[in-house]
């Protein structure tokens, strides 16, 4: 096993998350594409650390940090969503221009 | 109880301040006997004149409202200037302290105190004759709305007096001269409800300015041609022959005479001093005696020397003893027809300010100032006294008056006593000063004095009799007859009686200070000073002019009496005696309050302001007017400019800015996945440029 294929498992992750960032119209699934993409970055900070054999398991420790970081990220995100919906009966993100010129 | 102590530690820490301002002090002349006495010496004046400031802040909440502190100031004057007079009698006092209070230029202004004879002898008439007026007005404005700061303005007046006559220089003999005169505009127009009274207390402070820049162009004139302010520079200039004061000290000591005249009601400034009756009597009481009056007398005795000096201002000698001639003749007379009791003794104190005036021309330094002296004591009695009959019969017309010597005994003996001191009676104080001042003009009159002194001689000895007439009949329609007015008279309260028993007393043992050849006390009192006094003074009393004078006040008393102590059914037939041609002069007061109306305030007030109104609009105005258009058409010149380029370069600016940021912003969309692609595509870039290099 070579650190080429996580490598290759990450960036596939990351792009996949980043085309649903960008493409979907469900903030709900803009919010979970954004969850693949940390996802992606905590499979290159382990595969590095284990690769680098850093003796203080930094990767792994900054990955525990990000866990929890994207939980309480989703967390708030949802309930953001929630209100938006509830506000405006559509969670579509093109429709959220207001901050438009 | 912390508003009572509030003064207290006001006034510790004056004293602390005192006791620095005392360290910078200098000694400008050694006295021939200094010490802690002299040196603290100035506290006389600067007490009262703090009191002013207690009593206007913290008066209506003390005990007495006020008339305790001002009280106090006056007993603390009057113990502090009687123990002077005891050491300056028994060892002589000549000091002069002074502390820097400004400097302009080459001229440093100096607060000072003199203690000499001469402000010895002042500091203990206000100190005594203050406080027994103060006393006594405590029982006379009872019940006033303005009782408080009635004793605020009293304290100013009479601390005001004091600053005068500690004055070691003219700026604060002005100082002092302006405080006194502001207070008395205060206290004449004090019942001001009565526009009559504003109209008095207007008179009094206009006619005393009129006079004042008399007394500024004077202090001008001699600092400019001696040098300096001050009295002692001055006479040492004086001692060295200084040249230019000599040329222009006839102009200098004429105009500084001009000034006392107006302070000193001297004809033909007298005008406002009967008017000041419409103040309430113990002020009428303190300006006639020792303060106010006597500040011009004061003054020509301070430059005494200056004054016999026939090189420098010797040749006003003669203006001096003729208009007091004037003054005291026939400012007398017009005592002969007043009415008002008040008035009466106003035309009174005119008529003696006259005598002492003459004294001073005469070259009678001494006999002056003793007629000041005692003239304080026997007219603050008599105003008092008045004060006690206005008090109890509510009017100050001697026709609402008559018989009140069984009502009001103290009052009445008094009265009595004060009129004997004025008339000149033996051995009453005025008999002694009166002559004295009259047997100076006959020793001035035989040695030089010319045809001035002998006229003026004359009319001192037709002055004794009008003064015995007039208070003649001021006696006997007042106190003699039966009573015709309506209020119940009554005896005044003791706070009252007890001054003017005080004052009485007073009036007629002071004599016994100058007795000519048997004491003169008085004479070693006011001598004590710095430069020499080159006076002539009696070693024994005239006998001849005695044996003229006393006849004929003792004839006038009894004419008077003969003529309005009988008592008739009506008023006016009791006062009804009159020289048809002189009556109506007299009433008229010589018509010269209706030449200063009609001669000179109408026609001021009329085409002369109308004339300076026209000058003013027309060719004053002309070059602001000018000065204004111009700046106008420049300002209209800057405005254009201002409009095209100043701001078509900030429009400019704006504008492109304005440009820019609408172009720019089409950028925002408001896609929140527009924004996070570009930012992707950003860290691409970034990412790329550090693969490359």
């Amino acid at each position: 096993m070579t650190i080429v294929q996580f490598l290759l498992l990450g960036a596939a992750m990351f792009s996949i998350g980043l085309y649903g960032v960008l493409t979907r119209r469900n903030a709900v699934l803009v919010l979970a594409s954004l969850e693949l993409m940390l996802a992606a970055v905590n499979v290159n900070l382990v595969a590095f650390d284990i690769y680098l054999g850093d003796a203080l398991r930094t990767g792994q420790m900054i990955t525990l940090f990000l866990i929890a970081i994207a939980a309480a990220e989703v967390g708030i995100g949802i309930a953001i969503i929630l209100m938006i919906f509830r506000n405006r009966q559509s969670a579509d993100v093109d429709e959220l221009d207001t901050m438009r010129y | 109880m912390l508003a009572a102590l509030a003064p207290i530690s006001t006034w510790l820490a004056l004293l602390a301040e005192g006791a620095e301002e005392h360290g910078t002090a200098h000694e400008v002349h050694a006295g021939v006997t200094g010490g802690a006495l002299v040196e603290w010496a100035w506290l006389i004046p600067v007490v009262p004149m703090l009191l002013t400031f207690l009593i206007v802040f913290f008066g209506k909440k003390s005990p007495w409202k006020g008339w305790g502190m001002a009280t106090f100031g006056m007993a603390f004057a009057a113990v502090y200037g009687g123990v002077l007079a005891w050491v300056n009698l028994t060892d002589g006092i000549l000091y002069e302290g002074a502390i820097d209070v400004g400097i302009i230029g080459d001229l440093t202004l100096q607060w000072g105190w003199v203690v000499d004879g001469l402000s010895i002898m002042m500091y203990f008439l206000v100190g005594v004759v203050g406080f027994l007026v103060f006393v006594y007005a405590n029982g006379y404005m009872k019940g006033d709305v303005r009782y408080t700061w009635f004793f605020a303005s009293f304290s100013l007046f009479a601390g005001g007096m004091l600053v005068l006559v500690s004055a070691p220089n003219l700026i604060q003999l002005i100082v002092g001269w302006e405080l006194v005169g502001v207070s008395s505009y205060l206290l004449i127009a004090h019942y001001w409800e009565d526009f009559d009274n504003v109209d008095a207390g207007n008179k009094a402070f206009m006619t005393n300015k009129v006079a004042d820049a008399g007394l500024f162009i004077g202090a001008i004139i001699m600092a400019l041609s001696a040098g300096s302010f001050q009295f002692s520079e001055i006479f040492e200039r004086m001692n060295a022959g200084e040249t230019m004061l000599a040329q222009f000290g006839f102009w200098a000591g004429l105009a500084l005479f001009i000034g006392a005249m107006g302070k000193s009601a001297q004809f033909p400034f007298h005008v406002w001093l009967p008017d000041a009756m419409a103040g309430p009597t113990p002020v009428s009481a303190l300006m006639h005696a020792a303060t106010m009056v006597t500040a011009g007398i004061y003054l020509v005795g301070r430059l005494f020397p200056f004054y016999q000096m026939p090189e420098f201002a010797g040749n006003i000698k003669p203006i001096i003893i003729v208009i007091g001639g004037i003054t005291l003749f026939f400012m007398g007379l017009l005592a002969l027809v007043a009415d008002d009791i008040k008035k009466v003794l106003a035309y009174s104190t005119v008529s003696q300010l006259g005598y002492m005036m003459a004294a001073m021309g005469a070259g009678a330094y001494t006999a002056g100032l003793f007629h000041l002296f005692t003239h304080a004591f026997f007219k603050s009695l008599l105003f008092l006294g008045a004060g006690s009959v206005i008090h109890a019969v509510h009017s100050n017309n001697m026709s609402d008056m008559g018989g009140l010597r069984k009502h009001m005994p103290a009052t009445f003996w008094t009265f009595l006593i004060g009129t004997g001191a004025l008339v000149g009676l033996f051995p009453l104080s005025g008999f002694w000063s009166k002559d004295e001042i009259i047997a100076s003009i006959h020793y001035d009159a035989a040695h030089g004095g010319g045809a001035a002194a002998w006229f003026v001689l004359i009319l001192s000895i037709g002055g004794a009799f009008v003064t015995a007439f007039y208070m003649a009949r001021a006696v006997s329609l007042t106190f003699f007859g039966t009573y015709k007015g309506h209020a119940h008279p009554h005896e005044s309260p003791k706070m009252m009686t007890i001054p003017l028993i005080g004052l009485a007393t007073g009036a007629a043992v002071f004599g016994a200070l100058n007795m000519p050849g048997v004491t003169q006390y008085f004479t070693d009192w006011v001598t004590m000073r710095a430069f020499p006094i080159a006076e002539h003074h009696a070693e024994s009393l005239n006998w001849p002019l005695v044996a003229i004078v006393t006849p004929i006040v003792l004839v006038a008393l009894y004419v008077g009496w003969r003529l309005f102590g009988p008592d008739k059914e009506t008023q006016a037939e009791r006062d009804s005696f009159t020289i048809p041609s002189l009556y109506p002069v007299l009433a008229n007061k010589y018509y010269i309050d209706d030449f200063y109306m009609d001669g000179i305030i109408r026609p001021t007030m009329g085409p002369v302001a109308d004339g300076t109104l026209w000058i003013d609009m027309n060719v004053v105005d002309a070059v602001p007017n000018l000065a204004g258009g111009a700046a106008v058409h420049v300002a209209g010149a800057v405005n254009t400019v201002d409009l095209t380029t100043v701001d078509g370069l900030y429009n400019t600016v704006s504008a492109g800015t304005g440009a820019t940021g609408g172009f720019l912003r089409k950028a925002f969309t408001g896609k929140v996945q527009q924004y996070a692609a570009l930012s992707f595509a950003g860290v691409v870039v970034i990412a790329a440029l550090f693969m490359i290099f």
